[in-house]
């Protein structure tokens, strides 16, 4: 084992509702393990510093931008990224939302948006078009102009989000 | 119109659900076994001769791929227009961020490091950062006398009318550098081997382009290179032609290491060494008649292109066939030219040299019609396009457009005139200021002129073995929706399900060359050929017999089925062949520009508060006619993307520049509106068709991002009476404005106004 | 990413008493990482100096709000979402619970600390002038114990501040003092959300009969540091809100700030901000709004 490797430690997480053990550098990104070392290439990078939220994710329960959160920091927390939200079968209401109202266009930023989106819908699941505005406030995109991304918020609100 | 049972309805997008489940795959999703990481080594300065260059120790050199431009097996270029762009510098930076040396490595974290640790020595020359020190010529940097283009329109006779006038009006307009931003940063992935020759995968608008470069740069024939687009978050025109480049490196550094090469452009290195938007200066000179009518001008374009050739030449072309915006013109001289400097080059983004004019002209409108004393929507109206009329390149309108009209309905749902009477109450008094700002233009969908029969764009359909369709194009799908309207036309065509038909991935060795995804031409020109392929299918089927002339989806899947497997392959390939009525003359830049036009008005409410002189855009109408909606749900997410990234342009986005690089290059300090900061665009279509269009359609993916920098400007004009000529309009501008000649205090109008 | 994971050093200890202990050992190598929300942004720029960290994450000692009679006092490592939440910092400290809504996105306010805010430095940071306004207290502790410090005299200068190497910001304490007053917030930033400050305000003051009192105004983004603006407060004090007082307030406060042309804004520009805001706030105060 190289010196490098020695150096690395065990972490310890449950990601998407199963629990997994990897080896990393303690300062190793929480966005690069989840796409590089398990392969949820869902989540993604669009400016490595907190600014476009293309990379949330939920860590216990809370809104959190991935590229910014050291994996050690992860240690024994439970993280969904965007392939836990539907079944391979089915989609969850907001993302048949998102479909139905061209909430995606170029689809990079849409991962963070959908669990920027299901943050603010377990808290809030009569969310005004406020509270989506500042909900989403963090997560940038380039191609809607947010309205159809926001009527997909609104839509999946009014069928209730499962979970 | 007859009744479509697909065209016009809200398809869903047809690669969404990969999209909203996380599992679209981007080219950074991707990795190849026994891949390599690359990364660039750049200049860090705008212009000079190196002398030297070293490695430092401490970093383990032996582990890396080195690749400069001597390593370059064919021309050290990335073929474009002119060849004058360099791959890899050899002796001489042209500008900061040049690249000049290639690394690879296995672990991509030792890249930053080994590329600090390369030294560089350079002997400076002295260099150029604006349009104005370009043209003084004290310092020659490309080509005779730093100019990569001019252009010359001259209708009518511009010199007799000057003594006519009853108005001269004089004005300057200027507009910046503006990054595309697209989420997803540039990336490729390239593989070589010595037997099939390049393979680059990568997020990317123009395959067909890429193919071009890299036969050139590696001396390969045609079937030895491949280009595959991946999943492409966003582009805007920031993936036309810069992915050649990256593209290139890549091939190389696959080439020389015999292993398969990634490189990925964090945001800082995308944001300060890829395509910007042309910075633009356009001067008018008007001669307008006593009761507001044009009788003819001067107009000088000049565009800044960076410091290589790249696309200059096609964006200057297409802001100088815009720069008399949807006005006639008895008579117009436009000299149009783009010079060099040294800055990265400038490229294709979104309007592509027609933001730049419209803000020009609709400015000038609003300068016009205060010189004349009458309100800015009737100066417009006296000046309109009318059926019959010829535009400055001799174009005649040909459709039965009605612009007076148009403008109209947009001031009735903007409310206009009431809501104008009412700030005009309100400016009296209070911290904020309130106005109104109206911006009328159109935008050209296609390549310009004899450009599309240059293209010459195939494009080929089949029919697969379970008796679906498959649509092969080059035409990409970057988010606008090229997947989701082509399968709709195709399934229009053939009367079948939006679900009997797929779309193949972009992939240079199984689609033919159907065109750049660019100019606003795919729905329009790559969807006509669509229906006629469609239609060269059903013929074949019909033609032995397999086919009724009415079917059911059904019926047409057996027959396909049925072809195929006796056959082996159906297909059906069309070609794009001009119009008989599109004559256009290159030299003297004289007849049919484009086939055909969208129109628009714009009407943007703006509020500037004058404790922090910020603008906030308070509603905002966009209305244009665009031939056949064909899919609502698309179609006004690019009407309502256009706006925010033309409301980024005119209020937020700013290049920061310092001899010639980006010094803003973060998310953080190149500032893009946030939801927050948008208003509800409210959106609205009119449909006259278009003969030269699938099903009627005309482009519409660069039209709005024509109309909200001269909306929201001479919105904030009406609103404090001071000019603004230049754009982005930002609070600290406004705030020197307002301290130095004050704000106007009463906005009543004066007579003729309101 | 243009840092190498492998080059970077960082461990969690598992209690506040553990955390102080390494910073003991030898001061100044050790560098504390809260919510990373400033310290990532530098990891991935390359920019961080720093090779061993320690993290300071979600411990409980850090991360408690003590309510007491007379102040509360807010754990460093509590978050902004949770200063938005907690019911007592919500209904009596709006302009901190205004900053806290403003930093960043819903992500970052999830993450960022105040206390990472106070230690970071930067002038341009949010919920300084609401800490400047509200009189805070810090509490600093380090294995030589703890040790209670005004926060108006924390930041030196730029990016410099009285915290010794092995210490750390145990709490933030804000005097409960406040009902009745009648407070004012703005941030004026590059855009609506998400954006950097180019002037931050935050401002109360006591109105009674017309006469103000006890006038506090901070603000960000103007000097090296979050400033008070103690000449305009001293000549506003006691006076009525009237045309002459506010002319003169202008021009004290443009007098006391020391802004600069960066990349985001001007110093002409935030000067006149400063005293456009500092108008908004005597009109709020002239016209009797309530808190």
């Amino acid at each position: 084992m190289t010196s490098k490797e020695r150096a690395k430690r065990e972490f310890s997480l449950v990601i998407n509702g199963e629990p997994k053990t990897l080896r990393a550098h303690p300062m190793e990104r929480l966005l690069d393990v989840l796409r590089e070392q398990l392969g949820l290439t869902g989540t993604k990078e669009g400016c490595g510093e907190g600014e476009c939220g293309a990379c949330a994710v939920l860590m216990d329960g809370a809104l959190v931008d991935s590229c910014l959160i050291p994996i050690l920091q992860a240690q024994g927390s439970n993280i969904v990224t965007i392939e836990k939200l539907a079944g391979d079968a089915r989609l969850c209401a907001l993302q048949e939302a998102f479909l139905e109202c061209g909430g995606a266009q170029c689809g990079i930023c849409t991962p963070g948006m959908i669990l920027a989106a299901q943050y603010l819908l377990n808290r809030k699941p009569r969310p005004t078009m406020e509270d989506i505005r500042e909900g989403l406030s963090g997560n940038l995109c380039r191609c809607t102009g947010y309205t159809q991304i926001f009527e997909a918020v609104a839509e999946a609100a009014r069928r209730g989000v499962s979970a | 119109m007859e009744k479509d049972h697909i065209i016009g309805l809200p398809a869903p997008r047809k690669e969404g659900r990969d999209k909203v489940t996380g599992k679209a795959r981007y080219i950074d999703d991707i990795t190849l076994p026994n891949m390599l990481y690359g990364a660039t080594v750049r200049s860090r300065i705008p212009r000079g001769r190196i002398k030297k260059i070293t490695f430092d120790p401490g970093v383990p050199w032996d582990e890396f791929v080195v690749v400069s431009a001597k390593d370059i097996p064919g021309k050290n270029c990335i073929a474009l227009i002119e060849n004058d762009q360099p791959c890899l510098v050899d002796e001489i930076v042209n500008h900061p961020e040049e690249p000049i040396l290639l690394l690879a490595h296995p672990e991509k974290h030792l890249l930053p490091k080994a590329v600090e640790a390369v030294n560089i020595e350079y002997e400076p020359l002295p260099a150029v950062f604006s349009i104005a020190d370009s043209e003084r010529r004290s310092e020659i940097i490309w080509g005779k006398d730093n100019t990569f283009k001019t252009y010359l329109i001259q209708k009518g006779d511009v010199d007799a009318i000057w003594e006519k006038a009853a108005f001269i009006v004089e004005g300057e307009y200027f507009t910046g550098a503006q990054e595309q931003l697209y989420i997803e940063t540039n990336g490729m992935i390239a593989q070589f081997d010595p037997k099939q020759g390049i393979t680059v995968w990568g997020s990317l608008q123009c395959p067909y382009y890429v193919h071009k470069a890299l036969m050139a740069l590696c001396g390969l024939p045609e079937d030895k290179v491949r280009v595959v687009q991946a999943e492409t978050g966003g582009a805007f025109g920031g993936k036309e032609e810069y992915p050649s480049m990256i593209a290139a490196h890549a091939a190389l550094l696959a080439m020389k290491s015999g292993r398969p090469v990634k490189i990925i452009y964090d945001r800082a290195e995308d944001m300060v060494a890829t395509t910007k938007r042309h910075p633009s200066r356009t001067w008018h000179r008007t001669a307008v008649s006593k009761d507001g009518k044009i009788l003819g001008g001067e107009i000088e374009f000049t565009i800044d292109g960076g410091a290589y050739v790249t696309l200059s030449p096609v964006v200057l072309s297409r802001g100088t066939i815009h720069a008399g915006g949807p006005y006639y013109w008895p008579s117009v001289r436009v000299r149009a030219k783009a010079v060099a400097t040294n800055a990265p080059p400038h490229g294709a983004f979104r309007g592509f040299g027609a933001p730049q004019c419209l803000f020009a002209i609709e400015r000038h409108m609003d300068r016009i019609s205060e010189a004349v004393k009458l309100p800015p929507a009737e100066i417009r109206r006296r000046n309109f396009l009318k059926p019959g009329q010829t535009t400055i390149t001799e174009q005649i309108v040909r459709e039965e457009i009605d612009l007076g009209k148009l403008l109209d309905r947009a001031l009735s749902l903007a409310d206009y005139d009431s809501k104008r009477q009412r700030f005009a109450k309100q400016n009296e008094s209070g911290n904020c200021r309130k106005g109104m700002g109206i911006a009328a233009f159109l935008h050209g969908a296609g390549f310009t002129g004899s450009g599309e029969r240059y293209l010459s764009s195939v494009v080929g359909m089949e029919g697969r073995a379970d008796g679906g369709v498959r649509i092969l194009v080059s035409s990409t799908e970057i988010g606008q929706g090229t997947n989701t309207i082509l399968c709709q036309i195709a399934a229009e065509a053939l009367g079948l399900r939006y679900g009997d038909v797929e779309i193949a991935r972009p992939d240079t060795t199984e689609v033919p060359n159907s065109g750049p995804t660019v100019a606003s031409r795919t729905a329009m020109v790559v969807g006509k050929l669509v229906q006629s392929a469609a239609l060269g299918l059903k013929q074949t089927l019909a033609g032995c017999g397999m086919l009724g002339r009415n079917y059911t989806p059904e019926e047409f899947r057996a027959a396909c089925r049925e072809y195929v497997s006796t056959q082996g392959q159906l297909r059906s390939f069309a070609k794009y062949e001009q119009p008989a009525d599109i004559f256009w003359d290159d030299q003297n830049y004289r007849g049919e520009a484009y086939a055909a036009f969208a129109w628009a008005v714009y009407v943007a409410e703006v509020t500037v508060d004058l404790a922090t002189y910020g603008v906030s855009v308070d509603d905002f109408v966009a209305l244009q006619e665009v031939g056949r909606v064909l899919n609502p749900v698309l179609a006004k997410g690019q009407i309502a993307g256009g706006v925010a990234q033309g409301i980024g342009f005119a209020l937020y986005e700013k290049v920061e520049w310092r001899d010639g690089r980006m010094q803003n290059g973060q998310m953080t300090n190149y500032i893009m509106p946030t939801s927050a900061d948008l208003p509800p665009v409210r959106i609205f279509f009119e449909e006259m068709g278009n003969t030269h269009g699938a099903y009627g359609a005309k482009g519409i993916g660069e039209l709005p991002m024509d109309g909200p920098a001269p909306a929201i400007v001479n919105a904030v004009v009406d609103a404090l009476g001071i000019p603004f000529d230049s754009v982005p309009v930002l609070p600290e501008n406004i705030f020197e404005a307002v301290s130095t000649t004050g704000a106007r205090e009463n906005t009543v109008p004066s007579a003729g106004r309101g | 990413m243009r840092s190498d994971p492998a080059d970077c050093e960082l461990v969690a200890p598992a209690n506040l008493q553990a955390a102080v202990s390494l910073l003991a050992d030898d001061p100044g190598s050790w560098l504390p990482i809260a919510g990373g929300t400033d310290l990532m942004v530098q990891y991935a720029a390359g920019t961080l100096r720093a090779r061993k960290l320690v993290s300071i994450w979600n411990l409980p000692d850090l991360r408690r709000v003590e309510v007491l009679p007379g102040e509360i006092q807010i754990g460093a490592g509590c978050t902004y979402t949770d200063l938005r939440e907690h019911a007592v910092v919500r209904d009596e400290f709006p302009l901190l619970v205004r900053a806290a809504s403003w930093t960043g996105g819903i992500a970052n306010q999830n993450r960022g600390t105040l206390g990472g805010n106070i230690v970071n430095a930067s002038p341009a940071a949010d919920s300084l002038p609401a800490l400047l306004a509200y009189g805070a207290d810090l509490i600093l502790i380090s294995v030589r114990g703890e040790r209670r410090l005004a926060y108006r005299d924390f930041h030196v200068g730029y990016k410099e501040t009285k915290l010794a190497p092995d210490e750390l910001i145990r709490a933030v304490c804000l005097p409960r003092h406040f009902a009745g007053y009648v407070s004012y917030a703005r941030k004026v930033g590059t855009r609506s959300a998400q954006a950097i400050s180019k002037v931050c305000m935050a401002a109360l003051a006591r109105v009674e009969g017309g006469i103000v009192y006890d006038v506090r105004i901070a603000v960000g983004s103007v000097a090296p540091v979050p400033l008070r603006l103690t000449e305009t407060e001293r000549i506003l004090d006691r006076k009525r809100v009237e045309p002459s007082i506010v002319a003169l307030a202008r021009k004290t406060a443009a007098a006391e700030i020391r802004p600069i042309d960066d990349i985001r804004s001007t110093a002409r520009y935030r000067a006149a901000v400063v005293s456009n805001l500092v108008a908004e706030f005597l009109e709020k105060l002239r016209a009797g709004d309530r808190p």
